[in-house]
């Protein structure tokens, strides 16, 4: 789960990690009013949607009057920011975070993300902060430094410190690095973050280090364990689709294509999707129902492909070893009696009770097309897409 | 003799009193594994479809000497289940939980290593479906009808994959000595490689069939290690072709992996490595036979 900047650094705050004194606001004459209230005389104006890159896309202005501060917010509340990290549908702006402006004497790039690799915290950091990781990657890969965190002792000062040194931080400001880091590196831990980003991590003038940027990203697992976490949630900031399958317990991720697919398990919905492709036809989407589908689940699943217009026939395909054909074939007919669809349905079920779940489909009566095999089934729904008729408006 | 798991290994459910485990534990007995124990903290003294249950692994162990666990327990304990099985003597755990938070897994690899190497558990998983050697034993969720017993050793970081190739092999008349599945957790416990280091020792292994997907850096480390350590022939198939990239908020993780994530990356590792990759996942079962026949 993602959250904005300003909540980000609110929890980056509570571990010691400072920024710059700012406030939110819902609209534009409310930025006025708080700007007032901050005080100063030049400030930040920035988006808060859950995508890097808004810079470059008008999400953040300087501003050195109130004026000015509700003029940019006018141009930025209900617009939608199109980043590379927002896919071209882009993400709505109703939120805008004004912060004071502070005198940058150097900027640094300082994230925290686990790696898949040592399976371990990994610390990037580099001394040329505010351009994007991936460019200082390319154009200046010596200035990265890396650092992973032993498990059993967590982060070390002399981790910290070996850092500070590295990204040429004087003596005097070393004591203030390690703190940040320290902190950075705490609220990753206790909060199960799985990336934390600071870019850029500023050395003002006079002496302080701050957090100018904060993003953070949430293990989805161990949200049980962090309400306060999860309520930081934004559901405008998601894909309407995307998200009440989330809140259905279900994995759906929405793609260009007209056949919709219902399966279970990661890699067998991507192999679907891979075999699909190889068949001549276009995914709809990405969509794992997971282990335990109760037909209950396997009905809402039904509902979520049919909502996406585009969808012209689906691939039911199912190899059953926690789930069980019964009960999906069970959900398969109780979804197509509730909600009876006038696009062409290809099953394929295979796995634990097999027979059974064959039998609830053939008793049924409903018009499903069965398949045996994956590559069968895929071909025998792009066959049936390749004949379908336009579908009528659904009620 | 099977690697990891066989008809002689005395197998343990963590959690066996679930609705979903007491089911499965029902498939594990009939098809022959021996089941000797349970472990519910709280129900001890408990007989759950005729295995007597025991409140710790501990004392599991010491009246039943169970060597081998599946861990059913629910996301939020499964890490400390693991590591209670890890300290009692369990030398074969595979967890089959899914949605475990990645910080406790991280824990969970760091106390498994506190144990010297000759005594250290071996872990597959969690979220995985399991390990299945045909017709000898079975630990985990698989449909157990659509594994024949052969030659073939399988690994898969998908589950529902992992049974589409043992169907297909089916199919063709082509049997398994092993299907092992890892699970396709950001932080889990054995890798592709460890499992090929056993396939690789396997006498009754002669080839193996390796189901990748996108992300993480498994394949290539297998990759490596089958360019300069194996002489048995391996056919994979990578899910994700056609995936679309993932939208992420940050920048730091595209950086630290920054080649072999992709599924087309990882044929192109792969296939440089020597391994024989099925373009379409329809033809896993066809590519091994093909690879078999030459």
């Amino acid at each position: 789960m993602d959250i904005h900047e300003y909540q980000a650094k609110e929890l980056l705050y509570q571990f010691g990690v400072e920024n710059p004194p700012g406030a939110l606001a819902y609209s534009p004459e409310q930025a006025a009013y708080r700007t007032r209230e901050l005080g100063g005389n030049k400030w930040v104006v920035k988006a808060q949607v859950h995508a890097g890159g808004r810079g470059k896309a008008g999400g953040v202005k300087v501003c050195e009057s109130v004026a000015e501060i509700q003029a940019a917010c006018e141009q930025m509340f209900g617009r939608k920011i199109v980043t590379h990290q927002t896919g071209p549908e882009g993400k709505g702006i109703y939120r805008v975070y004004v912060e004071c402006a502070v005198p940058i004497a150097k900027e640094f790039y300082l994230g925290l993300v686990l790696d898949r690799s040592s399976q371990r915290v990994m610390i990037v950091c580099s001394r040329d902060g505010g351009m994007e990781i991936e460019e200082i990657a390319a154009e200046k890969p010596e200035s990265i430094v890396r650092e992973s965190v032993e498990p059993a002792v967590g982060l070390r000062d002399f981790q910290c410190r070996e850092i500070a040194f590295k990204l040429g931080l004087e003596s005097k400001h070393v004591p203030s690095f390690v703190r940040t880091l320290t902190g950075c590196y705490q609220a990753f831990r206790d909060l199960d973050a799985t990336m934390v980003e600071v870019n850029p991590l500023v050395l003002t003038d006079d002496g302080r280090i701050l957090a100018l940027d904060a993003k953070m990203t949430f293990d989805d697992n161990a949200l049980f364990r962090h309400p306060q976490v999860s309520e930081l949630r934004d559901k405008s900031q998601e894909d309407p689709r995307e998200c009440r399958a989330a809140d259905r317990g279900l994995s759906y991720v929405g793609l260009e294509g007209n056949i919709g697919c219902i399966v279970n398990g990661a890699g067998l919905a991507m192999a679907t999707m891979d075999t699909i492709k190889h068949a001549g036809g276009e995914p709809a989407n990405f969509l794992d129902i997971g282990g335990g589908a109760t037909p209950d689940r396997v009905a809402k699943a039904f509902r979520l492909v049919m909502s996406d217009e585009k969808v012209k026939a689906v691939l039911v395909n199912i190899f059953a070893g926690i789930n069980r054909c019964d009960w999906v074939a069970e959900g398969v007919v109780k979804a197509l009696a509730e909600n009876p669809i006038d696009v062409p349905v290809v099953v394929r079920l295979a796995g634990t009770n097999v027979e059974a779940g064959q039998k609830i489909l053939a008793d049924s009566g409903l018009p499903i097309i069965k398949a045996t095999t994956l590559r069968e089934a895929a071909e025998m729904t792009v066959e049936a897409w390749k004949h379908a008729p336009d579908r009528k408006s659904l009620t | 003799m099977s690697i990891l798991l066989d008809e002689n290994s005395r197998v343990m459910v963590q959690g066996i009193t679930g609705t979903m485990a007491r089911f499965h534990t029902r498939e594990m007995i009939d098809y022959g594994t021996n089941v000797v124990a349970g472990v519910v903290p709280g129900r001890g003294g408990e007989v759950v479809e005729g295995v007597p249950v025991f409140d710790t692994v501990e004392e599991a162990v010491k009246q039943t000497d169970a060597e081998a666990s599946l861990v059913f327990v629910p996301p939020p304990f499964a890490a400390d289940g693991i590591m209670e099985a890890a300290k009692s003597g369990i030398r074969y755990c595979v967890c089959v939980t899914d949605g475990i938070p990645a910080q406790d897994m991280i824990m969970v690899k760091r106390y498994m290593y506190r144990f010297p190497k000759d005594t250290r558990m071996m872990l597959t998983g969690p979220n995985c479906a399991g390990t299945i050697s045909p017709g000898k034993a079975m630990l985990g969720i698989m449909p157990s009808h659509i594994y024949k017993q052969g030659n073939v050793g399988i690994i898969g970081r998908s589950g529902t994959l992992g049974y589409e190739a043992a169907e297909q092999l089916n199919q063709l008349g082509i049997g398994v000595s092993t299907s092992v599945g890892i699970g396709g957790d950001p932080i889990n416990g054995a890798s592709f490689k460890d499992v090929l280091i056993h396939f690789e020792q396997d006498d009754e292994t002669d080839i193996v069939c390796m189901i990748g997907k996108i992300g993480g850096p498994q394949e290539a480390e297998a990759a490596d290690f089958i360019r300069d350590h194996m002489k048995k022939p391996v056919v994979a198939y990578v899910a994700g072709l056609t995936a679309p990239k993932v939208k992420t908020m940050g920048h730091a993780g595209a950086i630290i992996s920054a080649f072999g994530e992709s599924a087309s990356e990882k044929v192109e590792i792969l296939s440089e490595a020597g391994v024989t990759v099925a373009a379409h996942p329809s033809e896993v079962g066809a590519t091994i036979a093909k690879v078999m026949a030459a």
